[in-house]
């Protein structure tokens, strides 16, 4: 437990040294700018469209960072050769991928909260110079506790692709690794599609195929709540526990496969 | 050592001549080969709101949020075009694909509803597509009382089809959360109609919405009501007064006569415009209460 903790915690620092938290302030110029400009352009609309742009952010900053920093954890020690240092050193294999794995969600973890404080920093602003009249035309209050539903399932979708780009990047190349993790995130965004394929297609086998695909492929899908909760529809817990629950179970059982793997690789 | 040194501010001070040189030419290209149209084409590329949603993978509500504005400021620069004729034809596609990127998208129906059936030239008159439009909201949420009001009011003030209107009123108020004001609307459309006095109750109740789009929208069809009223009041006065054989009507000599203390202004403050010949009495071209609805006087004249 203790050499996943400084492996996780080593991976922290060396994305702070890699001017990772650089994107919180492009984040925050962003949302700070938009709440300025935005009132003219929308009639109204402008806590509305904060919100989905907040969430939005936080969720394609975080995919970045998942995907960009995710494939090069094991690649990029292959390539150094400092995989020998680190292998020769009382740490297991499975060890290593945990410890990868916890710093980049570590990082994660942080960058979310940060870019989610931002986010109510801003709308706390724009509803304080709201009338009280204006306010109770809004869908949602301003200050949405129900907003950390969208943002927690999002940090779990970030996980997924964490998990994602760590197993690619535990047998293949960065570049490689990246096209197969942004692939498997489009896919995984058009899961629910594959569900109703019968719908569409005459042939069993191929209905089939896809009602196949739909369980293996990681439905992303799933995990988008940002419009329910910026339009204040009820997302019940129990729809969190279950996303949440199939999420980690998926995220184990990649890390599983990319622990064995990477366990069988041969550095020689 | 010191040349490696000087060598960074040139090179920044090369870089920045070479950036406002791109610009230079930039603006000189755009001055000698304007384009035109952007919106078109771009909006041709992509028409189906549904293929868009698949494109925005999770990003849906903001690509929304992306066509919502355009929409705004197409029917703002066609509404306030000068030197042409307004056309609104992207007003419809750019709605559309907002409400599919985000069905609950509840102001791009009700305002898109309002920008469609608004009267040419200050809309593209397209009552139609506006109640295609709030049917697609109820589609979405089909316990929203607000889009069945709002196809109500498209029946009733755009269409003038009373029973209809009454019916979508009378739907409203079945909607859990409906405010209480529903079922008296309806009942005052069957019951009378399209006379000024359901008129002015209908914008009245439209008074107390917590959109201040509609309260605006109400205070100002409520002072287009007010110069209809005063308008008949004046015509009556016109009549009495016959100008002398060979003369005009003219409110100066209605003022000179004493028959009025001063000359008459519109709600909005502008003079009420009166034919020389025939004495009719209408609100000015120039005045803030135009355009009045078309047919206005005759579906809110008294029966």
């Amino acid at each position: 437990m203790r050499a996943v903790s400084r492996i996780a915690l080593s991976v922290f620092r060396e994305s702070v040294r890699d001017r990772v938290p650089y994107n919180l302030v492009l984040f925050s110029i962003l949302l700070i700018s938009s709440s300025l400009l935005i009132g003219q352009l929308t009639a109204g609309q402008d806590v509305k469209i904060i919100k989905d742009l907040g969430l939005a952010a936080t969720s394609a900053f975080g995919l970045f960072i998942a995907i960009f920093i995710g494939i090069g954890l094991v690649s990029k020690e292959v390539e150094r050769r400092s995989i020998y240092a680190l292998l020769a050193k009382p740490i297991s294999r499975p060890q290593f991928i945990a410890g990868k794995y916890a710093g980049l969600v570590l990082t994660l973890a942080v960058n979310v909260a940060v870019m989610t404080l931002a986010l109510y920093a801003v709308l706390a602003y724009m509803t304080w110079g709201t009338p009280p009249q204006i306010r109770s035309a809004w869908d949602a209050p301003g200050i949405d506790p129900a907003l950390l539903k969208a943002v927690f399932l999002i940090f779990v979708q970030l996980m997924l692709v964490t998990a994602l780009a760590l197993f690619f990047s535990t047998f293949s190349s960065p570049i490689l690794s990246a096209s197969l993790t942004f692939g498997l995130y489009v896919v995984g965004q058009f899961n629910a599609e594959l569900r109703n394929f019968d719908g569409v297609v005459d042939s069993p086998a191929a209905a089939w195929l896809a009602r196949l695909a739909y369980r293996v492929v990681p439905d992303l899908s799933a995990f988008d709540v940002k419009m329910q909760v910026v339009h204040g529809i009820p997302v019940t817990a129990g729809y969190l526990v279950l996303t949440a629950g199939y999420g980690l179970l998926y995220i184990s059982a990649i890390l599983l496969v990319a622990t064995f793997i990477f366990s069988r690789r041969d550095f020689k | 050592m010191t040349a490696s040194r000087a060598a960074g501010p040139a090179a920044i001070v090369l870089a920045l001549l070479a950036f406002g040189g791109a610009v230079t030419l930039q603006a000189a290209r755009d001055g000698q080969y304007p384009r035109g149209g952007s919106v078109t084409r771009s909006l041709l590329y992509v028409q189906s709101g549904s293929a868009l949603q698949r494109l925005a993978l999770e990003f849906d509500a903001l690509a929304s949020d992306v066509y919502w504005i355009r929409a705004i400021q197409h029917f703002g620069r066609e509404r306030l075009a000068e030197g042409r004729e307004p056309t609104y034809e992207l007003l419809y596609p750019l709605l559309d694909i907002t409400t599919s990127l985000d069905p609950y998208f509840t102001i791009a129906y009700r305002f898109g509803a309002i920008f469609l059936s608004e009267e040419y030239p200050g809309g593209p008159g397209r009552p139609d597509l506006a109640m295609k439009l709030l049917e697609k909201g109820i589609a979405a949420e089909p316990r929203k009382w607000e889009y069945y009001h709002d196809l109500g009011f498209v029946h009733y003030w755009h269409l003038r089809d009373y029973t209809a209107a009454a019916s979508w009123f009378q739907r409203a108020a079945e909607q859990p959360d409906a405010p209480n004001w529903l079922d008296p609307l309806a009942a005052a459309m069957l019951n009378a109609g399209g006379d000024r006095a359901s008129a002015r109750f209908v914008w009245t109740q439209l008074l107390q919405s917590e959109e201040a789009w509609l309260r605006r929208a109400a205070v100002w069809r409520l002072r287009q009501l007010d110069a209809l009223d005063q308008i008949d009041q004046l015509e009556q006065v016109v009549r009495r007064y016959w100008p002398p054989e060979g003369g005009r009507y003219s409110w100066e000599q209605l003022v000179r006569l004493r028959v009025l203390r001063g000359i008459p202004v519109d709600p909005a403050g502008t003079v009420y415009a009166l034919d020389p010949a025939t004495g009719e009495v209408s609100v000015a071209a120039g005045s803030a209460l135009q355009p009045m609805p078309g047919e206005a006087r005759q579906v809110l004249e008294p029966r």
